[in-house]
């Protein structure tokens, strides 16, 4: 066994997290800074932050993950990381001449108290930033929420450090994405086309983190969000946000600089939460829905309607993110599936409420928990006291998976051992029968791996 | 070197590769990039701090110290004090494989525990609740040892680890709490983690257990972590000649062996940066002399079994290793001759650990590959140049914050295992005790050696040279394969292994082999950019087969 200590006798914890379902925020700052088009994501802390999530995030998409450190050394963190900055993003624009330099903190800086908005400032005041040239930032402290809460705030800074209210409105509409795969994002984009509405979507990793093998590497890929793109973000109609917790933010803070309205709505996962996000669109942009979408939603009711019997009453472990969770746990419901224990690391009245709302209304047994101590240690202790058919979460999972011989599905952050999530979509009616496609393959792997000789089935 | 294959005037490379920088970095990063001679070995810049925004390979102290030396002892409870992601991302990354004997023992490396710090512990200090998760891990596991690990914002409000630890190790009376002090910002890379980890694990471990370990020759494995299972394969060896491992620092390990360790009668250092200390540390305190060995490569394999055999000076011993060492290198000479013509004449570089780039070169000698250029992550001056230099190496403030602990032997256990006379007889052998000749005496003429190379200058040393293959991390996997050239990790070994000893070579020999000629490489063209996109023409069949 793996997790050999793991009983199943659930304690109450206070100070200890084992196995967490979260991690921290400046991973979600770098995540999102790559969404935008020439932007050199900066972490204003320790070497060891920088390489820890560029590690992460390169094994999660086998692809270049670019960043900078302030290298911070005992000395910056008695007297300050001024110094250390100012001289990161000289050396950056002369030997890497992005666009925009991201720069985020971390629990070191935060702590030590250095203030990105005087810096950056300074840096600008000194003639460090080029003509043309920009320097953003987050305030992402490790120790408040998690890597959704630094994925946010470095969005929210994105959003407010670039876009502009010229007084005249553009016939677009904003598409904040909560944080979704770059498969995601394409798929967001495809459908908005497909609609006709014209969107500016940030961030947008789609065409950065899938680049194409070309013998190039090129520093700053094709892809993201363009600086022209952000900054005509304030001229919007209005806005949708993708995530309560990872998009909204953002949406308000415009809201609030550049008096853009906006609407707050599921990430699209599964079948009822793409059906608002396609009615949302068509309706603020006053579109009619094109009958090749309908076909698409057809599809995926087709394929429940005859699969159905796989999936009914199966239960299901989940972990993850709260902006994915929620949207995935109401598909598994409209699955007829029976979601059985859900955690998520990541803190938050909203979500706690959002979750309970739904789990209330159709599967009030449900156990479910976020915030602290809400980690896989706990979600593997309910599953040996309410053993479940099939465990959702990220790659952490399978060590749970092999030793209590569960199915398992990889979904989340991070997937560190196999492809496809950076290609293929979650979101939308496509990504709606890839995600039954991948439930079904794993109920009915496991359902021919156990049958009984005389019980084997050749036609399913 | 193939004959044809021109090398690159090392002089303009050195030029090429600062000439972007402002001019501070430039003259900073000049000194870290040195022409190779093997005769005169130039100083190289080596241990300070990186040039902050340059895009660095390095990590943090704290990486060093729990990532990399305490991380693979498999029945410690290493608990990190801190926000969540320090143990998040050292959460099973580093491949340290173990080996537990029955289903029953503790193995606690699959679990990442975590003191999770919120903002309020932040503000009002973090003790309190590291002493509560300390109590609800001995409660839940009852662990024979729990270590605590502080993270960068720790050290800054003033949480006392050491006595948080102390306090519950004497509350407990079988448990044995330990802290380390192994901020992200202490020293200049993971080096300084290894130093603190050093200190933290002989003060606290190493000594407790006295009890005779049995065995006619013993020693330790220091520097060598199992990253694929390196480890079982020297295990193997060890075991089939008939040298008794007493304790590994730290693959495969458990704290038992460890506390045990100084009853071994040799230590045999494998990564010289980042356990030296610890030999030096036994050495005074015991009288158990070190050597640096390399298991890297089956040659070099054989080289140290050959120099363990003439420690122990035993006829027996050395008739055993030649038996085993006869009988495992047909294997290996059967593999390497079949892929050599295919590897023969290429160019590796390596960029990569504080000893892995001095190592492997050993590996790609054998399969015919030259090493064009190579530089370490985060060793010292000692790791390029040897350790004659140690006295030269000057002091600096970074360094100073790391603890130099005052060792003297032990008035009990002291305990010299060669007088003078028989180390002097030693050395005349060629047996050099607790030195280490470093990487650059191995290495060619003109070659180039970059300590702390940065992206900037990765991308510049493949676009001159076009390397064959390169070895670094995962930072720089896909990085340098989008340039079209293969990338071998040499920290995860790219999920493969192991690599060392006779098993191991063939293992990499395969690897590379299987790297540098892989079909992937020549595919990366569309056949319509190669043939004028656009251009009209007629339509001609053509077949797999053709």
């Amino acid at each position: 066994m793996l997790l050999r200590h793991t009983s199943k006798e659930v304690k109450e914890r206070e100070g200890l997290t084992i196995n967490p379902a979260k991690t921290c925020q400046p991973i979600g700052a770098m995540y999102a800074a790559l969404g935008i088009h020439g932007c050199l994501p900066h972490s204003h802390g320790s070497q060891g932050c920088c390489s820890y999530h560029r590690s992460t995030l390169t094994r999660h998409y086998k692809e270049p993950v670019m960043a900078a450190t302030s290298s911070f050394t005992e000395g910056a963190s008695v007297f300050g990381g001024q110094a250390n900055l100012l001289a990161a993003i000289e050396t950056i624009f002369s030997v890497y001449d992005p666009d925009i330099i991201a720069v985020h903190s971390t629990c070191l800086s935060e702590t030590i108290g250095d203030d990105l908005q005087q810096i950056t400032r300074k840096a600008k005041d000194d003639g460090k930033v080029p003509e043309g040239k920009h320097v953003i930032f987050a305030s992402t402290p490790s120790f408040i929420g998690s890597h959704i809460t630094g994925y946010a705030n470095m969005v929210t800074g994105i959003a407010t450090q670039f876009a502009v209210s010229t007084g005249v409105k553009k016939n677009q509409f904003n598409i904040i994405a909560g944080w979704m795969e770059p498969s995601d994002m394409r798929e967001i984009k495809r459908l908005s086309k497909e609609l006709g509405v014209k969107i500016v979507l940030f961030p947008d990793t789609s065409d950065v983190l899938d680049a194409p093998q070309t013998g190039k590497h090129e520093f700053y890929p094709k892809g993201g969000t363009t600086v022209a793109e952000l900054q005509s973000a304030g001229d919007s109609i209005s806005s949708l946000a993708l995530g309560a917790i990872s998009a909204e933010p953002a949406a308000i803070a415009l809201e609030k600089s550049c008096k853009v309205a906006f609407e707050t709505l599921d990430m699209p996962i599964g079948l009822s939460a793409t059906d608002r996000f396609i009615m949302a669109l068509s309706q603020v942009a006053g579109v009619k829905v094109p009958d090749e979408i309908t076909a698409e939603r057809g599809r995926l009711v087709d394929v429940m309607a005859d699969m159905e019997q796989y999936l009914y009453g199966k239960r299901v472990a989940l972990f993850g993110d709260p902006d994915q969770l929620l949207p995935l746990t109401e598909f598994l419901l409209d699955l007829n599936m029976k979601p059985a224990h859900i955690v998520s690391g990541t803190p938050g009245q909203r979500f706690e409420k959002q979750m309970r709302q739904l789990l209330d209304a159709r599967s009030p047994e449900t156990n479910f928990r976020n915030g602290l101590q809400a980690d896989m240690f706990l979600l593997h202790q309910w599953m040996k006291n309410e053993p479940v058919d099939l465990l959702i979460g990220n790659t952490y999972g399978k060590y749970i998976a092999r030793d209590e011989d569960v199915p398992f599905i990889r979904f989340g952050f991070p997937i560190l051992d196999r492809i496809g999530h950076s290609y293929f979509p979650n979101v939308g009616y496509s990504g709606g029968l890839r995600l039954v496609e991948k439930l079904l393959n794993a109920v009915m792997d496991r359902q021919d791996r156990d049958a009984l000789e005389e019980k084997f089935e050749l036609v399913m | 070197m193939e004959a044809n294959r021109i090398i690159p005037d090392p002089v303009q490379v050195r030029e090429e590769l600062i000439q972007k920088y402002p001019a501070k970095v430039a003259k900073k990063r000049s000194k870290s990039i040195v022409i190779n001679d093997p005769e005169t070995i130039p100083e190289v810049q080596a241990n300070v701090r990186t040039v902050p925004g340059i895009i660095t390979q390095r990590g943090c102290s704290y990486a060093g110290c729990k990532g990399v030396v305490l991380g693979p002892t498999r029945d410690i409870v290493n608990i990190v004090h801190g926000p969540i992601g320090c143990s998040f991302y050292a959460w099973l990354t580093r491949r340290n494989q173990t080996k537990p004997e029955t289903l029953m023992d503790a193995n606690y490396i699959p679990y990442c525990f975590s003191t999770d710090m919120q903002e309020e512990n932040i503000v009002f200090g973090g003790e309190k609740k590291l002493k509560i998760a300390i109590q609800e891990a001995y409660d839940l596991f009852h662990p024979k040892s729990i270590a605590i690990f502080s993270t960068c914002p720790v050290g800054l409000i003033g949480d006392d680890v050491h006595a948080a630890s102390r306090e519950m190790k004497e509350k407990f009376g079988d448990c044995n709490v330990f802290g380390f002090s192994c901020e992200g910002y202490r020293g200049v890379s993971q080096s300084a983690g290894h130093h603190i980890a050093n200190n933290g694990v002989f003060k606290h471990m190493v000594g407790r257990d006295n009890t005779p370990s049995e065995g006619k020759f013993k020693l330790n494995l220091l520097g060598e972590y199992n990253i694929g299972g390196d480890a079982f394969e020297i295990e193997r060896i060890f075991e089939k000649v008939g040298i008794t491992l007493v304790a590994s620092f730290s693959g495969n390990s458990t704290v038992a062996a460890i506390e045990n360790s100084h009853t071994a009668d040799l230590n045999v250092i494998l990564c010289h940066r980042s356990i030296n200390y610890m030999g030096d540390m036994m050495e005074t305190k015991y009288g158990i002399p070190w050597m640096k060995v390399n298991f890297v490569g089956a040659e070099s394999t054989a080289k140290s079994l050959r120099k363990i055999g003439e420690y122990f000076g035993d006829e027996e011993l050395k008739a055993r290793i030649e038996a085993v060492i006869a009988e495992e290198t047909p294997k290996v000479k059967a593999i390497i001759e079949e892929i050599l013509p295919r590897t023969k004449g290429k160019t590796a570089m390596l960029f990569v650990g504080g000893s892995r780039a001095h190592h492997y070169q050993d590996l790609f000698s054998e399969l015919g590959m030259t090493t064009v250029a190579a530089g370490y992550e985060f060793a010292h001056r000692d790791d390029y140049e040897g350790r004659d230099v140690l006295p030269k190496i000057k002091v600096d403030a970074d360094s100073k914050n790391i603890e130099e602990l005052k060792i003297v032997a032990d008035p009990e256990l002291y305990n010299p295992r060669k007088t003078e006379a028989e180390l002097e007889a030693l050395k005349e052998k060629g047996l050099e005790i607790n030195g280490y000749e470093g990487m650059m005496k191995q290495m060619t003429k003109k070659s180039l050696v970059v300590d702390d190379l940065s992206h900037y200058e990765s991308e510049k040393l493949i676009e001159i040279y076009k390397p064959d293959i390169f070895c670094a991390g995962i930072k720089e996997k896909y990085v340098v394969q989008k340039m079209g050239i293969p990338l071998k990790q040499l920290h995860s070994y790219d999920y493969g292994g192991p690599y060392t000893g006779f098993e191991g070579a063939v293992n990499f020999y395969k690897d590379i082999d299987r790297m540098v000629n892989n079909p992937v490489w020549k595919l990366i063209k569309a056949p319509w950019e190669t043939a004028g996109n656009g251009k009209g023409g007629e339509l001609a069949a053509s077949y797999v087969t053709q």
